[in-house]
């Protein structure tokens, strides 16, 4: 989140899509009710009519997969109607840049792409410069390639016909969304765009996204309260966990992971630092090195020293464009060429995509070791139904694990609040919590290599671990420390003492840190500001629903990004009710403000977006794998023969794997699945249900597989309400109840009637007779960017079943 | 001083956090359910399950609604189960709080009259102590200080309770908002019931027993008279 949970309660509007916030984030949902009540208009576009539909203002189904068409026609709306916010475009974000004249864009490929690779040549992207390297600028926005004209030409297209035939949408209830949405482009006015993996779970999930930050950069909702763009993100800690980079292609704190191209640390920092000539652009990455030297002190210690690149040739590289996300390391897997391995707080072999071939890569292990708290379907892959356990090679170690009430530790919200979680009671019997169990293993590891000696010693034994987990310990760790002493500026600084904040981390090893963003949270003055509980606030926070000193939100405890977009460039605050920041007597009052920097108009003023290199909200953003902007490819598997949008009908680079004879897809408009199929979390059951299945008045509450449809395709498959039915893809078959209803509405695109059903994946067969994975029918594609899965659409076919068996 | 509880279900979302909240508290165990076509499970309030949220939706030209409703004992000020009891004790009303209590010696009673006699068709029998079963309002949380279950759990902040004057006010007030956007918006049985449920639409599309029929609260008199009971007959018919 750019902002806050309790910050949507300031929105003028709530804009849920690719969420469905009320069931799966609860919590969001109460400051949701708390911005209608005091007028907000409440939008959700979702295919399905959902329980937050139920609550919203008013609800509009959409085909899934056809997010960008839909936005792409807000886009257009905006820019045609001239309901942008002009001065916070021109000022603010880089409609004014002049694009680089290698960039094109012809029938659904932009310039530089090689169909071998499926990989853009992004460097024809590029802005132009002046010859002080400079981005050239027409502020008159004349000129035709200044980025808003670009724009412009792009979503000219996206049109109320085109949008409408493609999405299933009704031209009035676009126009509807369009007109009530795109009020929140004056000053004074906000609105809050509210997404989850409704959007991230699409082969074009991370270009969805950008387009929400295009509109809400177009409509000025950067920085401003009830503003900006908001991810969902739950109790699995995502948040926390992409901060600390779970996700291979980064090290924690949101750097790259190096490559074997990057061969010292120098090399590594060059090509990770970004360089900006003009002096008013903060670009904050230019940072960068002080965190990954002080990120090499944490893990390293006293070994890192300048002389040995502080420890950089000890990290894994990965080769250029290698993918090492779960969807290929189970191809890998499934091709046999990995051994053994540890899943934690995983259950791939139910909540992965394409499961019967991620159930048998499993099968191709010789040895599996898992943390869980409940027996699971990875747990117990062996003795699945259908499987021999007689045959089954894999030797699987369960790790009791200790449950949430039994440890202590962090969890970060979606807004960045970093929350200590306290222990309620000790572990049961022998269970452990993960920090300990790691700590515990690394510690045999190590003794071993000490005596026996192993491959890669250095790698294993000069890291800096603990010879016991302390969470607390972690904490101040991850903050990090100063390793000598040292004077910066007139304050001197002692060994060992705590780092006040993120910038007075340097580059020459004086500092520690495990993931700068959190630097600045655990204080010698006031210790962990995590356990905060203070609700104190000023008057002026106090209107927006600003509690600075409960918990502490990273970075630096900033609760609002891009702030100084919140305010003029004299630094008046746009809206003076609902003011985040303002500049009174030659300070910042109210949030913490994005750096000291007086307003943008004054002398030694900076430009809001500090994280962008030049400064500006990227409407046209040269740094994603798929293009400059957002364009609009059908899901991997679509019920349609023709893009209306281009002769492209699939992302160009979108991830493929080819390892099995799972990895199969539907030729486009396939007549044997001409259904449209979307997946889903629930509110009863916590995401692949292994935990809450086994929470007897949560089963009770929702028992069973089910598959939701509307009462004209029951109708044409001759199912009834609560009939089982079977629901097939190319890659596998799953069978469910049927619950008919006025909820799914069948859609009209190009013309045709196309059905879309609904699934949630928290049913397994470890619980008898509840039913088994949904992702049996998903396919193993992925987004280019992250290679995240696209669970949200994919085709199949249904029918009444003869015989039941999982139900 | 009598206590109440303002359930709006205009901020409902159906998370069934009370329901779960509530058979946790009271220890309740699981009871075996299927997937019937709908996510309202249990099908119905039970022994084991004295809150139950109920589901209903329609189709109003191209508006979808979607009614939730949480259903439990509405702890009406002048009981009408307490009036068709004939077992001295086993019905009584809380003084302090008029939270109405089915003891056990209800188990004595006849569960036939004594659900025939509640419109909103709530007491239950448990098959194996043949005590009858509904909400106690967590008379002991509340004696404890501590919120009811459903108010507690409700993260939404949909329930909330109090003194009976004080909840009556916030319910009037919100009603008046509400009316705004959903003119058809009403308090059910405001004077009778401790538990106050506001709804945006006719009652009987959320549930048909959301709102008693009879529009003042049933005397002994007229319950022992045989004037209430058919009623319910036919109406217990109609749900099949």
């Amino acid at each position: 989140m750019t902002n806050h949970y309790t910050d949507i309660g300031n929105a003028d509007a709530v804009f849920i899509i690719g969420s469905n916030a009320a069931e799966h984030h609860p919590i969001s949902f109460r400051w949701v009710l708390k911005a209608k009540d005091k007028g907000a208009v409440v939008i959700h576009v979702d295919p399905k009519f959902s329980r937050t539909s139920a609550r919203s203002t008013f609800h509009v189904p959409l085909r899934s997969g056809t997010d960008i068409a839909f936005m792409g026609g807000m886009a257009k709306y905006i820019l045609d109607n001239k309901k942008y916010f002009a001065d916070y475009v021109l000022d603010y974000t880089n409609a004014s840049f002049l694009v680089g004249e290698s960039y094109s864009f012809k029938d659904g490929l932009f310039s530089g792409f090689d169909p071998a690779k499926k990989k853009y040549d992004k460097s024809q992207w590029a802005f132009e410069k002046d010859e002080n390297g400079l981005v050239k600028r027409d502020k008159t926005l004349a000129h035709p390639r200044c980025v808003i004209n670009v724009l412009a030409k792009h979503y000219e297209r996206y049109n109320l016909d085109i949008v409408s035939q493609v999405t299933g949408v009704s031209q009035e209830n676009l126009v509807k969304v369009y007109e009530a949405y795109a009020a929140t482009g004056k000053p004074d006015k906000a609105g809050t765009i509210l997404y989850a993996l409704g959007w991230t779970q699409h082969t074009v999930g991370v270009q969805n996204i950008r387009l929400a930050g295009i509109v809400q950069l177009l409509l000025g909702n950067f920085g401003v309260a009830g503003g900006g763009i908001n991810a969902l993100r739950g109790e699995p800690n995502v948040q926390g966990s992409t901060d600390h980079a779970l996700l291979y292609g980064y090290i924690p704190g949101y750097h790259n992971a190096p490559i074997s191209t990057w061969k010292t640390l120098e090399e590594y920092q060059k090509a990770n630092t970004p360089v900006t000539k003009d002096p008013k652009s903060v670009n904050w990455w230019a940072n960068r090195p002080k965190y990954i030297v002080s990120l090499l002190k944490g893990w390293f210690g006293d070994y890192a020293t300048a002389e040995n690149d502080f420890g950089y040739s000890l990290l894994p590289k990965l080769d250029p464009g290698m993918d090492c996300s779960h969807l290929f390391i189970f191809d890998r897997m499934y091709q046999g060429k990995i051994k053994g391995g540890f899943i934690f707080g995983h259950n791939p072999c139910q909540s992965f995509p394409n499961s019967n071939k991620v159930r048998k890569a499993v099968d191709k292990l010789d040895w599996l070791v898992v943390g869980e708290v409940f027996h699971n379907e990875t747990t117990d892959n062996w003795r699945r139904p259908g499987a021999d356990p007689k045959k089954c090679k894999t030797e699987i170690f369960l790790l009791p694990s200790a449950y949430r009430a039994e440890k202590e530790g962090t969890i970060s919200n979606s807004g960045r609040w970093h929350m200590w979680h306290y222990k309620a009671i000790e572990p049961i019997g022998q269970c452990r919590n993960m920090g300990e169990m790691f700590v515990q293993i690394m510690a045999k590891v190590r003794a071993l290599y000490a005596k026996k000696g192993g491959a890669l010693p250095d790698q294993v034994l000069k890291h800096e671990l603990p010879d016991r987990f302390d969470a607390e310990e972690m904490t101040r760790k991850i903050n990090g420390f100063f390793t000598r002493d040292v004077k910066i500026g007139e304050k001197e600084y002692k060994k060992g003492q705590l780092v006040p904040g993120f910038p007075l981390l340097q580059t020459d090893g004086s500092t520690s840190s495990l993931c700068w963003v959190y630097c600045g949270g655990y204080t010698e003055a006031e210790g962990n500001l995590a356990k905060r509980r203070d609700l104190t606030q000023t008057p002026m926070q106090a209107k927006i629903h600003l509690y600075p000193k409960f918990a502490w939100a990273w970075p630096m405890n900033r609760r609002v990004l891009y702030n100084r977009a919140s305010v003029d460039q004299n630094g008046n605050p746009f809206n003076p009710e609902k003011a985040v920041i303002a500049w009174q007597e030659g300070k910042w009052v109210g949030d913490v403000p994005d750096g000291p920097a007086p307003p943008m108009a004054m002398e030694g003023g900076k430009y809001p977006f500090i994280m962008c290199t030049d400064g500006h909200g990227q409407l046209y953003g040269p740094g994603r794998e798929d293009g400059p902007m957002p364009e609009h490819y059908e899901p991997a598997e679509t019920p349609l023969t023709v893009n209306p949008f281009s002769a492209q009908m699939s992302n160009p680079c979108m991830k493929t794997v080819s390892g099995s004879e799972y990895d199969v897809l539907c030729a486009n408009g396939d007549p044997r699945f001409p259904i449209v199929l979307t997946t889903y979390c629930m509110t009863e059951h916590w995401c692949s249900g292994s935990e809450t299945r086994n929470g007897p008045a949560l089963l009770e509450a929702e028992p069973q597989q089910y598959v939701e449809m509307s009462p004209q395709l029951a109708e044409e498959k001759g199912v009834k309400n609560g009939d089982v039915v079977v629901v097939e893809s190319l890659r596998g078959r799953v069978e469910a109840v049927a619950m008919v209803t006025v909820r799914i509405r069948p859609f009209t695109i190009m013309g045709k009637t196309v059905h879309l059903v609904g699934m949630p994946f928290a049913f397994g067969w470890t619980k008898p007779k509840c039913g088994d994975a949904v992702n049996r029918l998903t396919c193993s594609v992925g987004d280019p960017n992250t290679t995240i899965p696209e669970y949200k659409a994919c085709l199949v076919n249904l029918k009444k079943a003869d015989k039941v068996t999982e139900l | 001083m009598p206590k109440a509880i303002f359930i709006d279900t205009t901020h409902c979302t159906a998370c069934r956090g009370c329901q779960v909240g509530c058979k946790e508290w009271k220890n309740y165990p699981p009871v075996p359910t299927k997937q019937l076509g709908t996510h309202q499970n249990p099908p119905d309030l039970g022994p084991y399950n004295v809150k139950l949220v109920r589901f209903s939706e329609h189709l109003e030209g191209d508006t979808v609604r979607w009614y939730f409703f949480p259903d439990c004992c509405r702890h009406c000020v002048d009981p009408p189960c307490k009036g068709a009891s004939s077992v001295e004790g086993g019905i009584i009303q809380d003084a302090a709080t008029g939270a109405v209590i089915y003891t056990e010696l209800t188990a004595k009673d006849d569960l036939e009259t004594i659900r025939g006699a509640c419109p909103y068709d709530i007491p239950r029998q448990d098959p194996k102590t043949k005590r009858l079963i509904k909400c106690d309002m967590c008379i002991d949380r509340i004696q404890a200080n501590l919120l009811p279950m459903c108010v507690k759990s409700c993260a939404m902040g949909a329930m909330s309770f109090g003194e009976r004057a004080d909840i009556l006010k916030q319910a009037e007030a919100r009603l008046e908002a509400v009316k705004k956007e959903f003119p058809k918006a009403s308090l059910l049985n405001k004077d009778e019931v401790a538990m106050i449920y506001l709804v945006a639409d006719e009652p009987a599309k959320y549930y048909k027993f959301a709102v008693a029929e009879a529009p003042s609260p049933m005397t002994r008199k007229s319950l022992l008279a045989g004037v209430f009971s058919p009623l319910r007959r036919m109406a217990k018919s109609m749900q099949g």
